[in-house]
């Protein structure tokens, strides 16, 4: 697990979460006459009045278009989107900020980086390597750059324990394998994976690592760095962000030599009728006119976290996810997915009931104002292989406190009082 | 005995959804036995949450003499399930794609006719799924199978 620390307040301090939820609009709403309770923050998280500030100053006072003009709105655009890329950078300790380019979300990211290293860098007989606990995001581009490349789809295998099984790495990722992506939390179970073991792993074998940092990133330190991490991703909209923005993070040498994703306005130097230049880094990944609100806002999102300081979230959610496991696991008729230990996981908590379906129980809630997520999660191989279908989920943040585990506790038993007879 | 017999209390409006007939089709579905080498044999499923039934049926003189669905499922796309096997039964292949298209109307909040709501009876109880729109695809999952496995049975 990297939990390092960024520079920023290292001596643990309880969240203020009173404080917290007054930033956030969205939770002074009733839902179904009743406060909301929003546990679907690894779907996407609410937004403080910071971020949304800064979306609206940006319209009210800098819109221009960036890199462009020469006129004072432009000029300060294009300030304000830069500043944002460095804020990102220096979030999760990125050596410049060029190797941080901006994508749409974490699935454009990990496509870039299939499209791109790997269709240049993967041939007939090498193997990718992912993990049993990916999101349809890291599977499917894989499963597309195999096929077309002749290349063999590996997979480490999840245990019953919820945990990866690292008793056989050495022979999973062996010296056929061009490249190693995996999600550094799971959405589904929860579960910390030993990433940096496992970029150790791959570049001993003259691999990369990609890194699906979607659920680790808005909740935990995380040091590009430390993780000797070659590609990481992540969205803005899980970490108090707007939607429509990611983040692909890239060593700059890697990042330098790959060929471009997409072609058009920004991303050239020169064109001439016959070809064309590649700008330098990070341009030559952002082509045609980026979302700058969006970056800028996630500027904000970012001072927003590094204000609270990043381990004390985690710290925060630690204890949620404790609290929540201690209640939740000894109600009658739940099995929860994932590790048991709370040390080891997110804080996201998986389960099914055995007497009630997830659509039903979802249902049920969310007429008492608790918002969770049912289904299968985007990880349907995964689910599957627990023998359900779909399975209900709990995922905290920031704001989330124990009173709303209690009223989801309660809600549960209200729910099965109701349908069980 | 039912959930809702006393009221859902805090669960709000969840007693539009689930009514007593939809819970009890759900705890006790009918006609969930397999079909001796059925005439129609399919599977339907909603891939998002997972739910899935196998649905048999047996077409003598173009009348469905024999029908079973088994299978899993949130408590309305299965109470749904089991209400659609209770009318099925028996009926003419003409009478039970009527049916359905009575069905889909009333979902989506149209005008049925009498006829048609004498023809639904008991399944009227399902038009709560009309404020939970999420929900209307339960409700229709294993109808809209059924349905096209009909139509594909009498083209040929």
């Amino acid at each position: 697990m990297s939990i390092i620390g960024q520079g920023t307040k290292l001596s643990a301090r309880e969240l203020d979460v009173a404080t917290v939820r007054a930033d956030f609009p969205i939770l002074s709403r009733k839902i179904n006459g009743h406060p909301l309770v929003y546990l679907d923050n690894a779907a996407t998280t609410q937004k403080p009045r910071q971020v949304i500030d800064a979306i609206i100053n940006y319209y009210e006072q800098t819109n221009s278009n960036v890199h462009r003009g020469v006129h004072t709105l432009s000029v300060e655009s294009t300030e304000a989107y830069e500043l944002a890329r460095a804020k990102v950078a220096k979030f999760i300790n990125a050596p410049r900020p060029e190797t941080v380019i901006w994508t749409r979300n974490t699935s454009e990211s990990l496509n870039l980086v299939a499209a791109t290293w790997a269709d240049a860098n993967v041939n007939e007989g090498d193997n990718i390597v992912i993990t049993a606990m990916e999101h349809h995001s890291n599977i499917v581009p894989w499963q597309q750059l195999a096929a077309r490349k002749k290349a063999e789809l590996r997979y480490l295998a999840a245990g019953k324990d919820g945990l990866l099984d690292m008793s056989n790495v050495e022979s999973i990722i062996d010296s056929r394998t061009k490249i190693v992506s995996v999600t550094h939390i799971s959405n589904v179970l929860g579960t910390i994976n030993p990433v940096a073991e496992l970029a150790n792993r791959a570049h001993e074998v003259g691999a990369v690592i990609l890194i699906d940092a979607a659920q680790s990133v808005p909740h935990m330190p995380v040091d590009v760095q430390a993780i000797d991490a070659d590609f990481l991703c992540f969205s803005a909209h899980k970490m108090l962000g707007p939607t429509g923005i990611g983040v692909l993070y890239g060593k700059y040498d890697l990042l330098d030599e790959m060929p471009p994703y997409m072609f058009g306005g920004d991303m050239i130097l020169e064109v001439t009728y016959e070809d064309a230049r590649w700008n330098d880094l990070p341009y030559k990944f952002e082509a045609g006119t980026p979302n700058i609100a969006d970056a800028i806002a996630t500027g904000a999102a970012v001072d927003y976290l590094t204000d609270l300081g990043m381990e004390n979230v985690w710290e925060h959610e630690q204890q949620l996810t404790s609290y929540a496991l201690d209640r939740i696991t000894p109600l009658k008729g739940i099995t929860i997915f994932g590790p048991e230990d709370p040390a080891l996981r997110g804080g996201v908590i998986s389960f099914v009931h055995d007497k009630i379906h997830p659509h039903d129980l979802g249902t049920a809630l969310d007429q008492q104002g608790i918002a969770i997520r049912t289904g299968h999660h985007c990880a349907m191989p995964l689910i599957r292989s627990y023998d359900v279908v779909a399975a209900a989920r709990a995922s905290f943040y920031v704001y989330n406190t124990k009173t709303e585990i209690d009223a989801l506790v309660s809600g549960i038993s209200e729910t099965e009082r109701y349908f069980v007879q | 005995m039912m959930g809702n017999t006393s009221g859902a209390g805090s669960l709000g409006d969840l007693d539009d959804l689930y009514e007593a007939i939809i819970l009890d089709h759900y705890r006790n579905p009918r006609n969930t036995a397999p079909v001796d080498s059925p005439d129609i044999d399919l599977e339907v499923n909603n891939p998002f949450c997972g739910d899935e039934f196998q649905i048999q049926m047996k077409v003598t003189d173009d009348a469905v003499s024999e029908i079973g669905i088994t299978g899993r499922g949130c408590a309305i796309s299965q109470a749904s399930a089991s209400l659609l096997a209770e009318l099925v039964e028996g009926k003419k292949s003409g009478e039970v794609r009527a049916a359905v298209s009575a069905f889909r109307r009333l979902l989506k909040g149209e005008e049925i006719s009498e006829d048609e709501r004498e023809t639904l009876g008991d399944i009227e109880a399902l038009s709560g799924v009309r404020k939970f729109p999420v929900r209307i695809k339960c409700a229709l999952l294993s109808w809209v199978g059924l349905d096209d496995a009909l139509k594909e049975h009498l083209a040929k």
